[in-house]
């Protein structure tokens, strides 16, 4: 303790202001490090890897790790023809080099599937020449090269090259709006065979929107009952819809397929009652069908419970005043009542909207075919094309339109007015 | 009284810690394979016998296949799978990317009519990260108590000829295949006419004609299940899970061998997985000629080594099947068969994959 505590008489010498002022930092101070784990929290689990995604989807090393003295020189080609001797020189011998590297990231391998993304097929072209390019000693380098496979002759190998050795690209960007770069390098529009993305997010912002509506339908009379019933009957219909909330999402969704599926209740009891025919059973799940009726069921208590929690609040007697002063009952509901349910309304939208435009297991569950979203693709990238620059492109694109969604919703209701309960 | 019990208990634990301490360290190895009956084939024919000799443990882990697991233990430096049975193509491609540890083949034992390994092994069973175990086979099945007369993969494509549903791996790989043999062409031109687009466009076309009455499936056991359900009337299917269904289950399905798709499994070694000692003596031991061979009377698939042929014996649980004619390779099966092309796939999957998903989602 070498420093000396301040004496009282120096205390007391300060002006009142300036010792509130530190009183009250130290204070804030304080609270700042009760917040300190959770900010820690959200940096770590949440910033971090939303940062790492934003930067895979505009970051990929795979040429320059790999072949770091060619990419200078081809950085340098001016693109016409085919490279020049030199630049074929340090290829093969980068090329040879790398082969010999086992470490992830840094092999042949890794850059062959770098350049198959933008020019598919290519990708035995890099493996095989890896594998073979020790043999080549000397030079001419262009020819033993093309000795080798006669597509490096192909000047838009040595372009993709090109362009793929620059680590920070838009290229994964381009895909992921179903774009590509054509044989002279100029960005296009894939083929229609091969367009997926776009259409994909139309789809599913069109499912969430659609999800949400139903919700809304759904949930508004429900939220009013739980109001307004007596405490005994409202108890009852709270349990109803909060035991389904805490039930396992895997285990509503499977019971949905028991239910949806050709083989299932409904089908059977239709059946049975000869509404329909047995070999006019409907398909209700692996469908667009299925994944609507599983995520309306597994959204819906996060709007009941907003719109509860707001019209539990409102006071019954302005309705009677309304009434008693000779509204119409749908006039006085309208004016009076509906708008002051807004906050839970508002909040139960954006929560069963934005869960929704990220849904995956339970489309991926029941979805089929064409029950797919595009964090089904999102998915399909991370754990089975392995190309997982193209899922954080997406990803980034997500959580763009997400934000976007946000900003307009914050303009038209202001996301103060919300009501979460 | 009691205290004289609590006393020999505790010699008893002291002697039998001392036990296990002075033997050599057992070792502990996860085993990562396809499950169902194809994963108790292994633990039956490989992971038993070794875990008596040795006195390790096998810990044994299902998956559906591809790179994606491995990929992401390696990435973030927490290997806990020690051995993964994979396909051939991603065998290759796992190691041209880095992710499988190289395997010696040098140190795998010789036939148990002392080949050598390397000659003892079928060509292509040997590449730089893996050791080839078996053959397996996607092929076609139907319900022979529902439908009769099915002859050949056209029908498979035929729902006038045979209405219902129509069970396929989700995926491009061997649905194209498939597509292209069932229209005609022979197996010998199918790789050759995928490399071009018109190729490709045919196979789709082709698929195009039953895609409204499709299934997808993913995981090797639903095939036998959505066929014993009813939900489909004819799938493609792992051929060993069907014979199982009809051999330990007695379901009436039928195998249809015409334009089979076969491919190999092979062990590999996920980069940087521990224990890689012990893991290592596992491969040794369970690709050598009479786990092999055992290996194959629980399930139909083709043993990797030319030693174990002769050895193949009936199935396990019945002794008047021979396992012999029920294997992919067996000759009467092989007439019109194709061998899947690894490096094909490895330069086309990504690219026929998305055209795939954007097929399926029109």
């Amino acid at each position: 303790m070498t420093t000396a505590n301040p004496s009282i008489d120096q205390a007391t010498a300060l002006p009142l202001k300036e010792k509130l002022a530190r009183t009250t930092a130290i204070q804030r101070r304080r609270a700042f490090l009760l917040t300190l784990p959770l900010v820690l929290f959200l940096l770590i689990s949440f910033v971090f890897p939303i940062g790492q995604m934003l930067f895979n989807s505009i970051h990929n090393n795979k040429v320059s790790g790999v072949v770091p003295e060619f990419t200078t020189a081809i950085q340098k080609w001016d693109g016409q023809g085919l490279p020049s001797e030199e630049i074929f020189e340090i290829f093969v011998k980068d090329l040879a080099k790398a082969k010999k590297v086992r470490e992830v990231g840094r092999t042949v391998g890794n850059m062959a599937t770098r350049i198959n993304y933008e020019m598919p097929g290519s990708r035995s072209l890099f493996t095989k020449s890896g594998r073979k390019v020790k043999n080549i000693k000397e030079g001419p380098y262009k020819e033993a090269l093309i000795k080798i496979d006669k597509d490096w002759a192909d000047p838009q190998v040595w372009l993709t090259l090109q362009r793929a050795s620059y680590d920070i690209s838009p290229a994964f960007y381009i895909a992921a709006m179903d774009m590509k770069y054509n044989e002279t390098g100029e960005i296009v529009k894939a083929d229609e065979l091969y367009q997926i993305y776009l259409n994909n997010f139309g789809k599913t912002l069109w499912l969430a929107t659609l999800i949400t509506l139903i919700c809304v339908l759904l949930a508004y009379p429900v939220a009013y009952l739980l109001s307004v019933l007596p405490l005994r009957q409202s108890n009852l219909l709270m349990i109803m819809v909060l035991l389904p909330f805490w039930t396992s999402l895997l285990v509503r969704t499977t019971a949905w397929i028991a239910i949806l599926q050709t083989e299932g209740v409904i089908n059977d009891l239709l059946v049975y009652f000869g509404v329909i025919g047995e070999d006019g059973r409907i398909q209700m799940i692996y469908n667009q069908t299925g994944t609507i009726i599983a995520m309306v069921h597994i959204l819906l208590p996060f709007m009941i419970l907003p719109l509860y929690s707001v019209m539990k609040t409102i006071q019954p007697t302005y309705m009677r005043a309304a009434l008693s002063m000779g509204s119409k009952p749908f006039y006085a509901y309208r004016r009076v009542y509906l708008p002051q349910t807004i906050p839970g309304l508002a909040a139960g939208t954006l929560l069963v909207f934005i869960l929704a435009i990220g849904y995956y297991i339970t489309p991926a569950l029941v979805g089929g075919q064409d029950g797919l979203l595009i964090s089904n693709l999102i998915a399909y990238h991370i754990q089975k094309s392995l190309n997982w620059s193209l899922g954080a492109a997406l990803g980034t694109m997500l959580l763009v339109v997400v934000m976007l969604l946000y900003w307009v919703y914050n303009r038209l209701i202001g996301i103060d007015k919300l009501k979460f309960g | 009284m009691i205290n004289k019990l609590v006393n020999k208990t505790l010699i008893a634990t002291a002697v039998a810690t001392t036990m296990v301490a002075g033997s050599v360290q057992a070792e502990e190895i996860t085993v990562v394979s396809w499950g169902g009956a194809y994963t108790v084939s292994q633990v039956e024919a490989y992971h038993k016998p070794w875990m008596a000799a040795t006195g390790n443990t096998i810990i044994s882990d299902d998956y559906n296949g591809g790179l994606a697991e491995i990929k992401a233990q390696v990435m973030a430096d927490n290997v806990t799978w020690n051995l993964v049975d994979v396909e051939l193509s991603d065998a290759v491609r796992g190691c041209d990317e880095g992710i499988l540890e190289v395997m010696d083949h040098s140190v795998l034992p010789d036939g148990d009519n002392g080949v050598p390994a390397a000659e003892d092994f079928l060509p292509g069973a040997l590449v730089e990260c893996a050791v080839g175990n078996i053959v397996w086979s996607t092929v076609f099945i139907h319900d022979e108590s529902k439908i009769q007369g099915v002859d050949g993969l056209a029908d498979f494509f035929d729902t006038n000829k045979f209405p219902g549903k129509r069970g396929m791996r989700k995926g491009a790989k061997p649905n194209l295949e498939f597509a292209l043999m069932a229209d005609g062409v022979e197996p010998a031109d199918v790789y050759e006419m995928l490399s071009t687009d018109a190729g490709v466009n045919r196979a789709f076309a082709k698929l195009d004609t039953i895609k409204d009455s499709m299934v997808w499936w993913e995981s090797g056991a639903q095939p036998p299940q959505l066929l014993a359900d009813g939900e489909v009337t004819m799938t493609t299917a792992y051929n060993g899970r069907v014979f199982n269904a009809i051999a330990s289950e007695g379901k009436p399905f039928v195998i249809n061998w015409d334009g089979q798709v076969w491919d190999l499994d092979l062990w590999v070694i996920p980069k940087g997985a521990p224990n890689q000692e012990a893991t290592m003596d596992f491969v040794k031991f369970s690709t050598g000629t009479k786990p092999l061979a055992d290996q194959a009377s629980w399930i139909p698939y083709g043993p990797l080594r030319k030693s174990s042929f002769g050895l193949v014996g009936s199935f396990h649980s019945d002794a008047n099947i021979d396992m012999a004619p029920h294997m992919p390779t067996a000759p009467d099966n092989f007439k019109r068969a194709l061998q899947n092309d690894f490096e094909f796939w490895a330069d086309n999957s990504d690219q026929l994959n998305e055209r795939f998903n954007a097929w399926l989602t029109k």
